[in-house]
């Protein structure tokens, strides 16, 4: 980790990285596409509409990846002072809002046919609702402060305490009645999907992780592009002024 | 410690008192948000006392919110913030004492307004006693939540739309378990003291870490 510190060092190692996590990202995606939508039977109970799952879950997944990624570069940045944290949690809110739109968007679709409505009170729908406020508040709040590093350290704080409160909030709207079924895949007493359905859950949420990875580093290298540019505008404003000061207390 | 603490108390409660307008427009405001809420749900008085608590939390929030960036604003502006993070205070009290001289001169008298607010609503006479019991237990959750906002966008332009989009996410428990408790009692069968007790345990816990972050969030405006 201290090693990537250095931004050059980084900028080498992301690169060589990324080609190969858009290559598993791609790979996984068109089996399981493939498996998921072409090689596997519908549901006996819900027909075609199973296969939004293979959207939807790793979409949530990557949701709740997303926020865990800004909370631990937060307490990087925060308690380490790691200087690619920052750079991380930035470039981590916009990604993790539109999977979490992408979830929120597609079970709504999955929700019409099925439970006969788009949109319910219920408390896991409600609760990644609000995950989506506390990226957007953290995106604001990117833009709103124009020192970066400012910026970063406000964001991390709000970062880490919408943190505490995403179990408060959970356990608080579970109170309403749930409607959305309970976790069916990763269970102490094993999955209760059948294997047909589960082979391309899984290879879709690979795709979706490795995505995410791919769409990060290159979010923070663009990051890092774009601060070295503004630290070069900034000296080569500053070389331009300095001489035509001195040129123009020389003149008179 | 305490007597630098009580004294900054004090003085805030002081000013927010003599300033005018500091209480009375969050007052007015509450009053104003539940008179209009009956125009455009139309005046019917049982959907109006069914819907009752929710309407008079969901207002408070707000009314809270709104005053809640003058928390830090003035002292920021004159230095006066400064001044007191070099005195013997740690910042993480000062920032205490700030948020329950908010709770003191806003959301204390918000919550004590709001029984007068229920008659507007035809609110039932048995929500009465939990209305004011959950909205006191409640109410020092928002005024400390709110100032973890106010220390993070001070400063800003446009801070205080701000401050709510990155505070309101955090008020759902407080509102969620107040409306619950009085509901509790009001629909019948169901405990009252279960989501009380998650109420000020919220806010207990809101009043312990909540300075810790503000002052964090201080720390890196008065560099």
């Amino acid at each position: 980790m201290y090693q990537l510190a250095n931004p050059t060092r980084f900028m080498q190692f992301s690169g060589a990285l990324l080609p190969w996590l858009w290559a598993l990202a791609a790979f996984l995606a068109i089996g399981g596409l493939y498996m998921g939508f072409l090689a596997s039977p519908g549901d006996y109970q819900q027909g075609q509409t199973v296969r939004i799952m293979y959207v939807h879950v790793p979409a949530a997944w990557l949701a709740m990846m997303g926020y865990g990624m800004i909370f631990l570069s937060s307490l990087g940045s925060l308690i380490f002072r790691h200087p690619l944290a920052d750079v991380s949690a930035k470039a981590a809110a916009p990604i993790g809002a539109a999977f979490t739109l992408q979830a929120l968007v597609t079970g709504s679709i999955w929700g019409k046919p099925t439970w006969g409505t788009f949109w319910a009170w219920d408390a896991r729908l409600t609760s990644f609702l609000i995950l989506f406020f506390l990226y957007l508040g953290l995106i604001a709040l990117w833009q709103a402060i124009e020192d970066q590093s400012k910026a970063g350290r406000a964001a991390a704080i709000l970062a880490i305490v919408g943190s505490v409160n995403i179990p408060i909030i959970h356990f608080s709207v579970v109170w309403w009645n749930t409607l959305h079924q309970g976790a069916s895949v990763f269970r102490a007493d094993g999955p209760t999907i059948a294997p047909v359905f589960l082979w391309p859950l899984f290879s879709m949420m690979g795709a979706f992780t490795f995505l995410f990875l791919a769409l990060h580093l290159t979010a923070m290298r663009s990051e890092i592009q774009r601060r070295r540019i503004a630290t070069m505008l900034a000296r080569r404003a500053n070389q331009a002024t300095v001489p035509a000061a001195v040129g123009a207390s020389q003149t008179p | 410690m305490m007597q630098p603490f009580l004294e900054l108390l004090t003085r805030d409660v002081r000013l927010a008192l003599r300033e005018g307008g500091a209480i009375g427009t969050a007052l007015g405001f509450y009053l104003i948000v539940v008179a209009i809420m009956p125009l455009g749900l139309g005046p019917d008085l049982k959907l109006l006392s069914r819907i009752a608590p929710g309407i008079l939390w969901v207002a408070l929030l707000l009314s809270a919110l709104l005053s809640a960036d003058r928390i830090f604003h003035a002292d920021h502006e004159d230095g006066t913030l400064e001044a007191l993070s070099l005195g013997p205070l740690p910042l993480e009290l000062i920032a205490a004492a700030k948020a329950l001289a908010h709770w003191l001169t806003t959301a204390l008298p918000l919550a004590l307004m709001a029984p007068l607010l229920g008659l507007m609503l035809n609110l039932e006479i048995a929500a009465y006693p939990p209305l004011v019991v959950t909205m006191l237990v409640g109410t020092p959750a928002v005024s400390f939540v709110s100032s973890i906002g106010a220390a993070l966008t001070l400063g800003l332009r446009r801070g205080g739309l701000l401050l709510s989009l990155l505070v309101l996410p955090l008020f759902i428990p407080v509102l969620v378990f107040g409306v619950g408790a009085i509901s509790a009692i009001v629909a019948g069968p169901g405990g009252f003291s279960s989501p009380l007790a998650i109420l000020a345990a919220f806010s207990v816990a809101s009043v312990v870490l909540a300075p810790l972050a503000t002052a964090a969030a201080l720390r890196i405006h008065l560099q």
